[in-house]
């Protein structure tokens, strides 16, 4: 078995907003108690509604943001803003949107060999062009495509150059922001294909982030449910969606709308909304929309915890 | 009687590189108390069609039909405020983004009532007493304190719900849904299409709901009528459309969705949507299609007849034994 690559434990971040003249900032707490690990070819998906703090998951394990809590530790080596600069090149992202992740006025060779260019000082300009032409074929891209403008492509290709330009530094762990939610269901397959194709290759590791749970179903191995900051469920694809145990992720699994007219599921309908970040409840996060509340929901914080897979909950199903 | 009747609709706009057709012969029929689904990806003219149908298209649109009936009314020819009567009243439409499609300088509560002082012969205090009553039918909670509220001060879910809210407003006998739940969470989404289809059996409305989710058509729509780069390529109650696709791109559409998988691998439809200036001459989906030939490339497929799903096609998949192609 190999060395994991990313080990993160009760990472948490925290973020003051307000406050003024006279108004104490207050406190946000993005994400708390985040914990997994990651071995290479492995992926792992986060899923989550929008503000349950998926995106600053991915923001600090891509070494953007720093962790105000927790332990991060990438390829063997403990992540303190001293050492991220030569951990950066092991850690890559891919943006949802490839509309706005790429530079119009670059081409695509020059997008391609940016990284190189700041990361591999050393290398010779034919080196880089020979790598950048190398990794185009790899993603599918043809070599004419070198001197053309991002806009002159589809989504779908767009998304292409997006992994390529990732890939480029060689990276360990690739985190996938919401890769395929701004594509075509027909081109979303290809970008899948092409990020299977490419983990089976190159043994990458995935931090896949998506709110799409059919998505996640096909291409995860591992699954962290996340609730308002916090993981309410991790464990093993298989288990998680065969047999959920914290109510979120079974009221989750049944919103999703599934691509079969015969299979009319009985919903369960979730009360109300998200609260704010900034009022999250004392007990347990979810007690105000669940429908097996009881007394010591709202009073005391569960943890994950518990058999085959944790939940982060009192009275757990199955 | 069909409630909306639409045959031969094209929709042209003049661009700078000349005449883009962007719904290239579209028949559309709604039944009352019908739910429809429009499914296409982007580009495949869902939206605009029934822009048109609204009068919502911006002057550079072409419109031409060979008939646009509403309930007896010949929509091509209507004048201004007669439109203006029948649009917002009987025929409402619910756009994507609740965000941007309200006015934020003005309470959510102001808007729904202009709506109704529009269309309705109310007084202030029944304009009012409507407004609470419509956004107790959507489900916000405390309606009086959320009539004050501005859309900024209300979440994506709840703007939605007003904009359902307005709607409803003056019962329309069809509303026409577009992407309503693309901008929301699964949890919310799901009470929203809960919403739109208790309202639709509650008023016996027409729905016409346009999406690009196959899981969203699946569990809310009858029938439902694909869409590609501006043609409808198909035609069919929901349950035999998902069973039996009968046009290779509804076929190849629901392979790649990845709960249908079975393998790894995700079965793929290779290349793109065409675009203004490399439309094929014959089947559009030709270029994509694995069961094209030369027939496909060259002669514009025929309409098959209702057994075979309206199917835009030469070689139409899974035909019944005893019917004829076209």
């Amino acid at each position: 078995m190999n060395a994991p690559v990313v080990i993160a434990e009760d990472l948490g971040r925290d973020y003051e907003v307000g406050g003024g003249m006279f108004s104490r900032p207050q406190t946000v707490r993005a994400v708390a108690g985040a914990s997994f690990t990651l071995a290479p070819g492995k992926t792992l998906a986060i899923v989550g509604e929008s503000g349950c703090g998926k995106s600053t998951l991915a923001r600090m394990i891509t070494l953007i943001e720093e962790p105000t809590s927790g332990r991060l530790t990438i390829d063997g080596i403990e992540a303190t803003p001293d050492r991220w600069a030569e951990l950066r090149t092991h850690v890559q992202i891919v943006f949802q949107d490839p509309y706005g992740s790429l530079n119009l006025r670059q081409r695509v060779g020059a997008i391609l060999e940016e990284p190189l260019k700041i990361n591999r000082r050393d290398m010779s300009a034919k080196e880089r062009q020979e790598k950048a032409r190398e990794m185009m074929r790899l993603v599918g891209l043809r070599e004419e495509h070198y001197d053309r403008y991002p806009h002159m492509f589809s989504g779908g290709q767009r998304q292409r150059i997006a992994v390529a330009r990732a890939l480029m530094l060689e990276p360990k762990l690739l985190v996938l922001d919401e890769p395929v939610s701004a594509l075509d269901l027909s081109i979303q397959s290809q970008i899948l294909n092409l990020l299977i194709d490419l983990q089976e290759r190159l043994q990458l590791a995935y931090l896949f982030i998506s709110h799409d749970l059919s998505v996640v179903k096909h291409i995860a191995d591992d699954v962290v449910v996340m609730y308002l900051g916090r993981p309410v469920e991790a464990g093993p694809k298989d288990e998680v969606f065969a047999a959920p145990r914290h109510p979120y992720t079974k009221a989750l699994l049944s919103a999703t709308p599934s691509a079969d007219p015969a299979l009319r599921k009985q919903r369960i309908k979730l009360q109300g909304e998200l609260p704010s970040p900034l009022a999250v409840p004392p007990g347990c996060p979810f007690a105000p929309r669940c429908w097996k509340t009881q007394e010591k929901c709202r009073a005391e914080r569960p943890w994950l915890e518990g058999e085959p897979h944790p939940a982060a909950c009192f009275f757990p199903e199955n | 009687m069909a409630l909306l009747t639409i045959r031969n609709l094209t929709v042209e706009f003049a661009t700078a590189s000349g005449a883009f057709r962007a719904v290239d012969s579209v028949d559309v029929d709604i039944d009352r108390g019908e739910i429809l689904a429009i499914v296409g990806e982007s580009g495949s003219g869902k939206s605009v069609s029934m822009l048109a149908t609204m009068g919502l298209l911006p002057w550079t649109a072409t419109i031409t039909a060979e008939r646009m009936e509403f309930d007896g009314t010949d929509l091509r020819s209507l004048s201004g405020p007669a439109r203006r009567r029948l649009i917002g009243k009987d025929i409402a439409m619910i756009f994507q983004e609740p965000m941007s499609s309200l006015n934020p300088c003005f309470t959510v509560g102001f808007q729904i009532r202009e709506a109704l002082k529009q269309h309705l012969d109310l007084d202030k205090k029944g304009r009012q007493a409507r407004a609470v009553e419509l956004f107790e039918m959507v489900g916000i909670p405390d309606p009086e304190r959320r009539l004050k509220a501005f859309p900024h001060q209300l979440s994506g879910g709840m703007n939605q719900r007003v904009m359902i809210a307005m709607a409803i407003a003056c019962k329309p006998r069809l509303l026409i849904a577009d992407e309503p739940t693309t901008a929301l969470d699964v949890t919310i989404q799901a009470q929203i299409l809960d919403l739109l289809t208790d309202l639709q059996k509650e008023t016996g409305m027409a729905l016409i709901l346009i999406t690009h989710d196959m899981g969203v058509v699946a569990e809310t729509a009858e029938r439902v009528a694909v869409q590609y780069a501006g043609q409808k390529v198909e035609d069919q109650p929901v349950t035999d459309l998902f069973a039996r696709p009968h046009h290779p791109y509804t076929a190849a559409l629901l392979a790649a969705l990845p709960e249908r998988a079975t393998e790894r691998r995700l079965p793929t439809i290779p290349g793109v949507v065409p675009g203004q200036h490399d439309k094929p001459v014959g089947c559009l989906f030709s270029p994509r299609c694995k069961f094209a030939d030369e027939r496909c490339r060259q002669v514009p497929p025929p309409v098959q007849p209702p057994a075979i799903g309206f199917a835009r096609c030469h070689y139409p998949l899974n035909v019944p034994a005893e019917v004829e192609t076209a």
